[in-house]
């Protein structure tokens, strides 16, 4: 089997958990809304201010959901020893990782598509130029998801894992939202030509997270 | 169990103390006031010299967890100097911050302010107040030390791209003065004496608090050890007394 398939498989199965336990899609979506929801209770949505701050509140709901989505992705692993599974089967573990970032991706694009339509429907934004929004979406998610699966697996079986997650991954990936952020805004804005320098950095980023977790996932695998 | 031999290390933390009476001396009555800032500048004196050392104590951490993942030289020693310069970096990043909230109240008028350095610097911060909070999360040690030096790496990585965005993002701090090529370094010659001088002090305090805080984390170790063995012992001793199993047909351990 080449990493490919390797990869392919481990998603699989993840996406499979998903299709029939629907965790992202019945709770970690509807988080997300609400928490759409709670910025207009919070911003007053009466005085343009909701419009103005769109893509910052929408990065952010898109952060927190990552939060659970992250921990959603290693507590299957933690029922029935699926880790020492995953850890006997031989598979390549730049592949389990790849797989796991790529199954977290994923379900990240969708939540990111279904709260986008909320922005645009709740908060009265107009996404013009797709191009340049979809790449820096593009390239935040790649970010968050390998992030988050270098994190989730860093803290895996871990007392406390629940706290420590959030406060070792929310400062890493800053950058990633003020990238996607500012991007957003620019797009938005009809400003598109502003956003590409920041698809750059958050592509930069994406690399970088992506390398570091096929170096790290293995050693820290084996300890989890 | 110490970095240092004792006496180098006693000695070390009265020339620190020696140094920063010095630079209280010079900072405060010493050098000039600035002609523009007048005395709220001596902070100056105090808060690049924390910078400086909190970067200097986050580049050790990230150095020691190299050296620490690095096969050949795996040694339980860079795990613990990592973990000591981190909590140092947090201590001087905090430090830092503070004064430059107190400096910047009298001379922007604001006790924080949305500039690139100081969003950076509070990232900073908490990057590693979250490789602390990895620290304390209790494991074997062998696996704390990987998952630690890993997640300081990671941590040292992205540093230069949030510092990269958020200059991006806004910048308002005054720019760097001692290492600016075209500037070449324009203060006055005592002021440069203290700030330098500080630098010194804070370095000292910086090795003398490490050596300090690595027999710190050595004496837990030790104790954490003695612990167990304990512990253990009493359980070989307690399992070998007839009587005391709750059933008896139990078999004595032994």
């Amino acid at each position: 089997m080449n990493l490919a398939q390797e990869v392919g498989l481990v998603a699989g199965k993840d996406l499979r958990i998903e299709r029939r336990a629907r965790v992202t899609l019945q709770q970690i979506l509807p988080f997300g809304a609400i928490v759409l929801l709670l910025f207009a209770f919070a911003l007053d949505p009466d005085r343009g201010v909701l419009r103005r701050v769109a893509p910052g509140l929408f990065w952010v709901a898109v952060l927190l959901a990552v939060l659970l989505a992250v921990s959603r992705a290693f507590t299957i692993e933690t029922e029935h020893a699926a880790r020492d599974g995953l850890r006997l089967s031989g598979l390549d573990p730049a592949a389990i990782f790849l797989g796991k970032a790529a199954a977290i991706a994923v379900q990240l694009v969708v939540l990111e598509a279904l709260l986008a339509a909320g922005v645009v429907l709740l908060f009265d934004v107009s996404l013009s130029s797709i191009g340049p929004l979809v790449l820096a979406t593009l390239a935040a998610t790649v970010g968050l998801a390998a992030t988050g699966t270098l994190y989730g697996v860093l803290a895996v079986g871990l007392r406390m894992r629940e706290t420590l997650v959030p406060v070792l991954l929310l400062p890493v990936v800053s950058p990633v939202l003020l990238g996607a952020t500012r991007a957003w805004e620019a797009a938005i804005d009809g400003a598109p030509s502003d956003a590409w320098p920041w698809v750059g950095v958050l592509s930069v980023f994406a690399v970088l997270a992506v390398g570091a977790g096929m170096l790290a996932f293995g050693p820290l695998l084996e300890e989890a | 169990m110490t970095l240092l031999k004792p006496a180098v290390g006693r000695a070390l933390g009265w020339a620190a103390l020696a140094a920063l009476v010095v630079l209280a001396l010079f900072g405060l009555w010493g050098a000039p006031p600035d002609d523009v800032q007048g005395d709220a500048q001596r902070l100056m004196y105090l808060h690049v010299p924390a910078a400086w050392i909190a970067y200097l104590a986050f580049g050790v951490t990230a150095f020691s967890s190299a050296l620490w993942l690095w096969p050949r030289t795996r040694a339980a020693v860079w795990d613990r100097i990592a973990g000591s310069s981190a909590e140092l970096g947090v201590l001087f990043t905090a430090l830092t911050l503070m004064l430059g909230s107190l400096w910047g109240r009298p001379v922007w008028g604001v006790w924080w302010a949305w500039d690139a350095r100081l969003v950076t610097t509070a990232v900073l911060l908490f990057l590693y107040l979250g490789y602390l909070a990895l620290r304390k999360v209790p494991a074997a040690p062998e696996a704390r030390a990987k998952r630690c030096a890993i997640a300081a790496l990671i941590a040292f990585v992205d540093v230069p791209l949030v510092h990269f965005s958020v200059s991006w993002w806004r910048t308002l701090h005054q720019e760097a003065t001692v290492f600016d090529p075209e500037l070449k370094a324009n203060i006055h010659g005592v002021m440069a004496f203290t700030l330098w001088w500080g630098v010194l002090a804070f370095t000292l305090v910086y090795v003398y608090l490490l050596d300090r805080r690595y027999r710190l984390e050595s004496l837990e170790e030790d104790l954490e050890q003695r612990e167990l063995e304990q512990a253990i012992a009493e359980r070989v001793a307690g399992a070998g007394t007839p009587g005391r199993g709750s059933r008896k047909e139990e078999v004595p351990v032994g």
